[in-house]
């Protein structure tokens, strides 16, 4: 593989339409893309939350929607949700909300990025939440209740708290997996990390440099987001409970 | 203060309680006993309605348990329940299993709360306790925690589920002289328990229960001596020879 | 929405179904792969051998801190470049898109089954282990016959979950422009303006088929778990 012209100042060249350098292309890639997974990650963990919750509480038609919902999201590949979100929606909405999607909303490729995200994301935290709840001693409802809690009460004070501590290992890799799942918006036109280095890459041809460096910065991304979950367990964690040490 | 008639539940297809009528006055200490599965524990549950029923009628205070307009937080609130399991919440210091219901339901000041709090902790002696959490503590001590949170309501009747059953033999005591004690202060208590040296001590009356079906509710004199029921006998027979 | 053209639908319904003979193919090669050559990734992350321990577990966790998109790209930027190393061409080898993501997937998949697999294999007790050892097995038979096959009936149902996220990912080709189910439907949407009908009907169909093979698979999962009891 000799062959390959090795040019890692590739980076600190200007661009071949001028006025930029090619790192520049980077960063704002990277920009776009913490900014996206971070507004579908807080949107996502408010109604994974809700739907999680929904979904053991004991009314039936509650669950069984929370339930839909979640089997709604699931079940369609990312690509194909941002691709509805995108193409059909402002179709199927009457006239004027349509027309206001396509040609008025700000930011459309990012707005249609993060709410797609957001979704999808929420349906697997809702899972989530739903097991760490059940997986809380039948006890606990009845301590709650017992004290006079009202059965929202308990959630708030006795259940979600316990719960959330439970399940940060798989909200963890959700967290992680946030970020990796925003390249799909490229499809979109999001000009986010992924977009920013296969845009570079056919403008220069140093497949590798590029490439290998938008690896390191999702590499590094992965790792910070990994990180500061870590801290948020040390956190909250519960003197004398399992893992929480004392 | 309690009254229960003709309560039954069904599990599905499967009859767990069939018509008990009872009831317990105010200041009564009443015991519950009776083999696994007897329905003891599930019939406990239905007085503060953690557990529903289909038929019969059960009244706290006057205050219906099975009509659907019964605000049943408030109700709870009256009745103090102590679980088998202790059922503390983990994530919260002492202090704060015993403050936070005072002061999110009753709606006490922090500083009322606290107070209460730690004259209870004194009572049951666990005042240096305070700061800890749930799971640095012991059975034992974590049942004695238990008790005083339901206390902290200022209850008007305590139910006990089996409070001693998931403790190891030498703690059972410690817990056991906080109840005999909340006994004599004149609380209106009903145990569902098997510890038969407390029923002797300080129950007024006891309940055999078996399949469902309350089959003995005498005082406690006429149980331990002449109880009428063969059931009851065998029971007896087996609980008290060790 | 009064002019739904299920007409488009009907008449592409031979050219989606090519699209659709490719995303399985696709699915099956990188589930066959991946479970293949992720037994023995796995087996080398487990190893007591460094160097084996470390390289395996470096690529499993870069696997899976980069997204699929971006593997994709790299095999398809880098793929001719091998092949024209390995052949000594004098210039990168154009090997088709069709090909480069069987190469992509199944190399990413290898991770995500490797973790699987792990799990399963390090909840084997250690008695099973010594037991195996007493009798005089070597490493490769206490594998291969007392191992891996518990380890497998344990976790098939955790093997074909991930299977279904496969089938979901491979409609990521599309940023390669691989003609699978999704870009079938793209290109028949775009060329008679009908993006409504054909991306509503995908999304119908990827629902369908998931969600039939997730009931599946929680079936399988119960009778697992009543069986083993």
């Amino acid at each position: 593989m000799g062959k390959y012209n090795w040019n890692w100042n590739i980076f600190f060249e200007e661009v071949a339409t001028g006025g930029e350098k090619y790192y520049q292309w980077l960063l704002s890639g990277l920009g776009w893309t913490v900014a996206t997974a971070l507004c579908a990650w807080v949107i996502a963990l408010i109604f994974g939350f809700l739907v999680g919750v929904i979904r053991t509480t004991p009314i039936k038609w509650l669950s069984i929607a929370g339930d839909a919902y979640v089997e709604l999201f699931r079940n369609i590949p990312l690509i194909v949700q941002m691709f509805l979100w995108f193409f059909v929606l402002p179709d199927l909405l009457p006239q004027a909300a349509g027309d206001w999607l396509k040609q008025d909303m700000p930011l459309p490729e990012f707005t249609t990025a993060v709410v797609s995200l957001a979704f999808f994301t929420s349906s697997r935290l809702a899972e989530q939440v739903k097991t760490g709840i059940l997986t809380l001693p039948l006890g606990q409802r009845n301590a709650g209740l017992a004290v006079g809690f009202t059965l929202p009460q308990v959630y708030r004070y006795v259940l979600l708290p316990m719960a959330f501590r439970i399940i940060i290992p798989p909200l963890t890799s959700e967290f992680m997996n946030v970020f990796k799942n925003s390249s799909v918006a490229l499809t979109i036109g999001l000009l986010e990390l992924t977009a920013q280095a296969r845009q570079m890459n056919e403008y220069t041809f140093q497949g590798f440099e590029t490439f290998t460096i938008a690896t390191v910065l999702y590499v590094i991304v992965a790792f910070t987001a990994n990180r500061f979950m870590a801290l948020i367990e040390y956190r909250v964690r519960v003197p004398g409970y399992i893992g929480g040490g004392r | 203060m309690i009254t229960l008639d003709s309560v039954s539940k069904w599990y599905g297809k499967f009859q767990v309680l069939t018509d008990c009528t009872t009831a317990v006055n105010k200041g009564d200490v009443v015991v519950v006993c009776g083999p696994s599965g007897s329905g003891k524990s599930t019939l406990i549950k239905c007085i503060n309605a953690l557990e529903p029923f289909q038929k019969g009628s059960i009244f706290v205070d006057g205050t219906s348990v099975g009509r659907a307009k019964t605000d049943l937080p408030k109700l709870r609130s009256k009745v103090g329940m102590v679980f088998q399991h202790f059922e503390l919440f983990p994530h919260l210091s002492i202090i704060n299993n015993l403050t936070i219901a005072p002061i999110k339901v009753l709606k006490r000041s922090k500083d009322e709360a606290i107070e209460k709090a730690m004259q209870l902790l004194d009572r049951v002696g666990l005042k240096s306790q305070a700061q800890k959490f749930p799971g640095q503590l012991s059975g034992g001590q974590q049942q004695r925690v238990a008790i005083a949170r339901a206390l902290t309501m200022d209850p008007i009747v305590m139910l006990f589920d089996e409070p001693t059953s998931a403790l190891d033999p030498e703690m059972v005591s410690e817990v056991l002289d906080v109840m005999v004690e909340l006994a004599h202060e004149g609380m209106t208590m009903m145990v569902v328990s098997h510890e038969m040296g407390f029923a002797h001590k300080v129950a007024d009356r006891v309940i055999f229960m078996d399949q469902g079906c309350i089959v003995e509710d005498t005082s406690k004199e006429e149980f331990f001596g002449s109880a009428r029921s063969e059931r009851a006998q065998q029971f007896l027979s087996k609980i008290l020879s060790h | 929405m009064g002019d739904f053209d299920f007409d488009v639908i009907q008449r592409s319904l031979p050219y989606l179904w090519k699209g659709m003979q490719y995303t399985l193919t696709l699915t099956l090669t990188a589930m066959t792969g991946g479970i293949f050559f992720g037994t023995f990734l796995a087996m080398a992350k487990l190893s007591v051998i460094p160097p084996l321990s470390i390289v395996a577990s470096a690529y499993v966790n870069l696997m899976r801190s980069i997204p699929l998109v971006l593997v994709i790209f790299w095999f398809y930027f880098l793929v001719p470049l091998l092949v024209q190393g390995i052949t000594g061409a004098t210039e990168p080898v154009p090997v088709g898109s069709d090909q480069t993501a069987l190469v992509s997937f199944t190399l990413f998949e290898i991770a995500f089954y490797c973790e699987i697999i792990r799990a399963g294999i390090q909840s084997i007790p250690q008695g099973q282990v010594s037991a195996g050892k007493a009798v005089g097995f070597t490493y490769a038979q206490l594998m291969f016959y007392i191992v891996l096959p518990q380890a497998f009936r344990n976790m098939i149902p955790l093997l074909l979950t991930q299977t279904i996220v496969l089938f979901q990912d491979t409609s990521l080709v599309y940023v390669i422009s691989v003609t699978d189910f999704l870009g079938a439907a793209a290109k028949v949407a775009q060329r008679d303006s009908r993006l409504v009908e054909m991306y509503s009907f995908v999304a119908v169909i990827y629902f369908l088929i998931s969600f039939t093979l997730s009931q599946i698979v929680r079936r399988l999962q119960l009778k697992i778990s009543i069986a083993t009891r």
